[in-house]
């Protein structure tokens, strides 16, 4: 394993770390623990030195580098610009070369990477059995039965938040091609993601209409695949690649100017195609031209858009709307998007923005570090619904959604339903729209 | 590796878990913010609370292994790498605000809470705490005392010594020893607490340490001005100190840090200019007018080409950008950025600048000078590449010569960052033979066996700096 990190790292961005510690107070691990090998400073100082031979890979350098949230919250405060989020990504697709999984993680890992995710009808598969396991009266059984009670807490308390599934999601319900109200701005795609389509296909649907309503007529390729990113940030590359892969030619051939995200996550890594198949001579200037596409839809209609008009739901109540939001790390730290939301989220008529404390911090979602690294994701959770609810927020809006499934874990954890909900920013802007009436002059 | 009974009594001391010897734990605690240094230790412990701090010293003293202290590891001269091995000992555990006394206007705290957090508090009570080093937002009380940090406001307000009054630490032999006090004025002897501030380790443990308080300003204003001419922004430094006014800041950058800084933050800056002047005065709203007033007068007839003052908070952070963009433009250009602080009197400031510039032309290395104008504090840096040796030998080569440069214009080798590992075959030319006669007595006094935090300070032969090469 040693010979491959020494291959995999990037010996120029390790030797770019200066060892400032600037990076430090920017780090969640680290401002939890306060232990150096727990900051980016500290697992680039130990990536360096398994790449130096002083340091063996042993089992606590892979605790340490799968400890990493890779929210990627040091690279803007970094002054020497070191790509971390590169370098954590290529510490642990070594490390997963090698890995000597249980047979049982090996399963579910392959069942995970390579047996759902890739494939488009077993997703939508997965999203009918839930639906069926959550309609059924089967849920009620396994509740009932106590069986959950064998699982971890965590699991059990999450499979009580998780949204409704279903095998319908964007395409089905709007077909491949949405067109835009009014004139048209601008011809888009949209990426559609797999967890947002199968748990959050009524946020897919009011992406689109969003889109619309502001002026762009929007391509849902069938074909596209899921998005690589829990497959890197996992350290299965070359999954991701494939993917990636497909999804370059697929949107290629949609001809679109845009292609638009709804999940900071997903958004992040398809920003950093470009990255991941830099190698890749047949692809990689197809990847440049799809990563300076992709854009996150909130930035889409704010700064390209005609942005329609948001009012109150409840125009009665005379008291304004409490809402905060929760950043999505990617979506802030590599797609650079974290004042788009907030701008639109503001001309909503008669709503109160509250900023939370350390709204840009990580929620310990993660990806799946919260069914990984449950006690770490769990600590930053509490923090983070302190700081939400000293808002006192009636919506606590987010734009990605692992974030989302963990807000909602976080406020049943805190035991605030009866007051607090947690949304994606596209259906709280999109419930508040007054609609477009046609243009006179006919144009559709 | 330390001796297994040794070991075995830390982990008794301070817990199970604070207390590793891990490969983790060694290769973490093996560096600081210092380029190209690195060396293990053989553990790294967290105590908790000074009677730990006491008994772990006591027992590594009768082991006789050394220790060296540290808090966020930002330092830049090397003063926290464990040359000598021995046990690292992390102070971030003791991180309490003790006490905050209104009636003294002192705060009283632990010596690992973080730097920025303290100031943040005492800003919520309405007063002011002015040491700011660049790294406060990671650097922790503890590691600012023990290296005397300097920043910003230094030229106005002072730096940490000025505004340390009190200090408990343990000792070698591990007794525990209270200098100073909640007091304005005390001369019981020797000034201890002075002594100890800027010692670096190398004489005592601080474990908590009685801090001096201040109100706050109560208006500020900020302004730049260029010149194509060094010599003009260095007279409008005299000329601002020679007419008794002294700004809450008067930083500068040179030519090659204007367009690194341009390239970068596309600020538009004018890329043929020798110097920028960023100033800044606090104080109250009349004042800061009239000396704002004044100053701006003594750019114009310093034939400053463009001066700006602020209108408004928004305008002055713009105007801030440049100079606070400068260690993150340089740091970007090579994948090593080596920032020295050498000082001059304020005085010399031109000529020291323009002495860097000639002696990086004569070993063909790029170091651009950005600093604290005001203190004569200046940052010349070096943007190179630890990798390539020749290069580097060439970098050591030239900022010996700058060492030597700043000595002979009545200056200093380092003015805020400490000797540590990397000044200290330097340190004789500053205080001289007798100096470090007087300076090692000191040292045998407090410390006899040479245990805490030894290789720094005083040089043996070696020169060089440890590069570590790649396996």
């Amino acid at each position: 394993m040693a010979k491959s990190l020494h291959l995999k790292l990037d010996y120029d961005q390790l030797t770019n770390c200066m060892r400032c510690g600037f990076c430090l107070p920017a780090c969640p691990t680290y401002r939890e623990t306060g232990v150096e090998p727990e900051s980016p400073r500290g697992r680039i100082a130990l990536m360096k030195a398994v790449a130096d031979g002083i340091m063996d890979p042993d089992l606590a350098f892979q605790k340490q580098m799968n400890h990493c949230l890779g929210c990627r919250a040091c690279e803007p405060v970094c002054p020497a610009d070191v790509k971390y989020g590169q370098l954590i990504e290529q510490a642990r697709d070594a490390i997963e070369d090698h890995a000597n999984h249980s047979v049982s993680v090996n399963g579910i890992r392959k069942l995970v990477f390579q047996g759902i995710f890739p494939h488009r009808k077993r997703l939508k598969w997965l999203g009918r059995s839930l639906f069926f396991y959550q309609k059924s009266g089967l849920r009620k059984v396994v509740r009932g039965s106590g069986v959950m009670r064998l699982f971890p807490q965590h699991l059990s308390e999450m499979e009580r938040i998780l949204p409704e599934a279903t095998a319908r999601g964007v395409v089905e319900r709007l077909g491949t091609f949405y067109p835009a109200k009014g004139e048209t701005i601008a011809r888009v795609a949209f990426f559609r993601g797999c967890i947002m389509d199968v748990l959050f296909s009524e946020t897919n649907v009011n992406t689109v209409k969003l889109l619309s309503e502001a002026g762009f007529e929007v391509v849902i390729p069938n074909e596209q695949a899921c998005c690589g990113a829990l497959h890197a940030h996992s350290g299965e590359m070359e999954l991701a690649k494939q993917l990636a892969r497909t999804n370059l030619k697929v949107f290629k051939e949609a001809g679109v100017e845009y292609i638009v995200s709804n999940a900071g996550g997903c958004g992040a890594l398809l920003v950093e195609y470009d990255h991941l198949l830099r190698e890749d001579p047949e692809y990689h200037e197809l990847a440049k031209w799809f990563a300076s596409r992709v854009i996150d839809v909130s930035l889409l209609v704010l700064e390209h858009g005609r942005i329609p008009e948001f009012a109150q739901a409840n125009t009665d109540s005379s008291e304004p709307l409490t809402i905060t939001y929760q950043d999505s790390c990617h979506l802030r730290n590599v797609m650079k998007s974290s004042s788009a939301p907030r701008q639109l989220m503001r001309q909503v008529a008669n709503v109160r923005f509250i900023e939370m404390k350390e709204s840009d911090r990580c929620c310990g979602s993660a990806g799946i570090y919260n069914v990984t690294q449950p006690q770490m994701s769990g600590q930053l959770l509490e923090h983070k619904m302190e700081h939400a609810n000293r808002t006192g927020a009636k919506y606590l809006l987010s734009s990605n959604p692992g974030c989302l499934l963990q807000m909602k874990l976080g406020i049943h954890r805190s035991g605030v339903s009866e007051q607090m909900e947690a949304k994606h920013v596209v259906d709280f802007l999109y419930e508040r729209i007054v609609e477009t009436p046609q243009p006179s002059d006919g144009t559709t | 590796m330390l001796d297994q009974a040794l070991s075995q009594k830390l982990r008794q001391i301070v817990g199970e878990n604070y207390y590793r010897d891990d490969r983790e734990a060694l290769v973490a605690h093996s560096y600081d913010g210092t380029p190209m240094l690195q060396s293990l230790p053989d553990g790294v412990i967290y105590p908790d609370n000074t009677q730990q701090v006491a008994e772990i010293i006591k027992h590594l003293a009768e082991h006789r292994v050394p220790v060296v202290t540290r808090g966020s590891g930002t330092n830049l001269s090397g003063g926290t790498v464990p040359v000598h091995g021995g046990v690292v000992m992390v102070m971030h555990r003791m991180n309490r605000i003790l006490d905050i006394d209104l009636q003294n206007l002192t705060a009283t705290v632990q010596p690992g809470i973080l730097t920025g957090d303290f100031i943040t508090h005492i800003e919520s009570l309405g007063l002011f705490y002015p040491p700011d080093p660049s790294s406060m937002r990671i650097s922790t009380i503890g590691g600012n005392i023990a290296e005397c940090s300097g920043g910003l406001r230094g030229l106005k307000y002072g730096t940490t010594k000025d505004y340390v009054i009190g200090l408990e630490a343990v000792l070698a032999s591990g007794e525990i020893i209270r200098t100073g006090g909640k007091l304005m004025k005390d001369v019981a002897g020797y000034d201890l607490t002075k002594l100890l501030v800027g010692s670096e380790g190398t004489l005592a443990v601080i474990t908590e340490a009685t801090l001096k308080l201040v109100p706050p300003p109560k208006s500020k204003k900020t302004m730049i001005a260029m010149y194509k001419d060094l010599y003009g922004a260095a007279r409008t430094v005299s000329r601002i100190i020679e007419a008794k006014m002294i700004p809450a800041t008067l930083e500068f950058m040179d030519n090659p840090t204007i367009r690194v800084v341009d390239d970068y933050a596309k600020l538009g800056l004018k890329r043929d200019m020798d110097a920028i002047l960023l100033i800044e005065q606090d104080g109250d709203p009349e004042a800061v007018e009239r000396d704002i007033e004044r100053i701006r007068e003594i750019c114009e007839s310093e034939k400053a080409d463009q001066i700006e003052v602020a209108k408004n908070q928004e305008h002055a952070e713009k105007l801030l950008t440049a100079r606070r963009s400068a260690f993150t433009a340089l740091a970007r250009l090579r994948p090593t950025t080596i920032l020295e602080d050498a000082t001059v009197p304020r005085s010399q400031i031109a000529e020291m600048v323009l002495r860097i510039n000639e002696i990086a032309q004569k070993y063909n290395v790029t170091i651009a000078t950005f600093g604290h104008a005001g203190d004569g504090n200046l940052h010349p840096t070096a943007t190179t590449d630890a990798r390539d040796a020749d290069e580097i030998h060439r970098v050591e080569l030239a900022f010996e010569e700058i060492f030597e440069a700043a000595i002979e214009l009545g200056g200093t080798i380092t003015g805020e960052h400490g000797v540590g590992m990397v000044k200290a075959p330097y340190l004789e030319w500053k205080i001289g033979k007798t100096g470090i006669e007087i300076m090692r007595g000191i040292k045998q006094a407090f410390d006899p066996h040479n245990l805490l935090n030894p290789g720094k300070m005083f040089a043996n032969e070696s020169r060089k700096r440890v590069v570590l090469n790649r396996a």
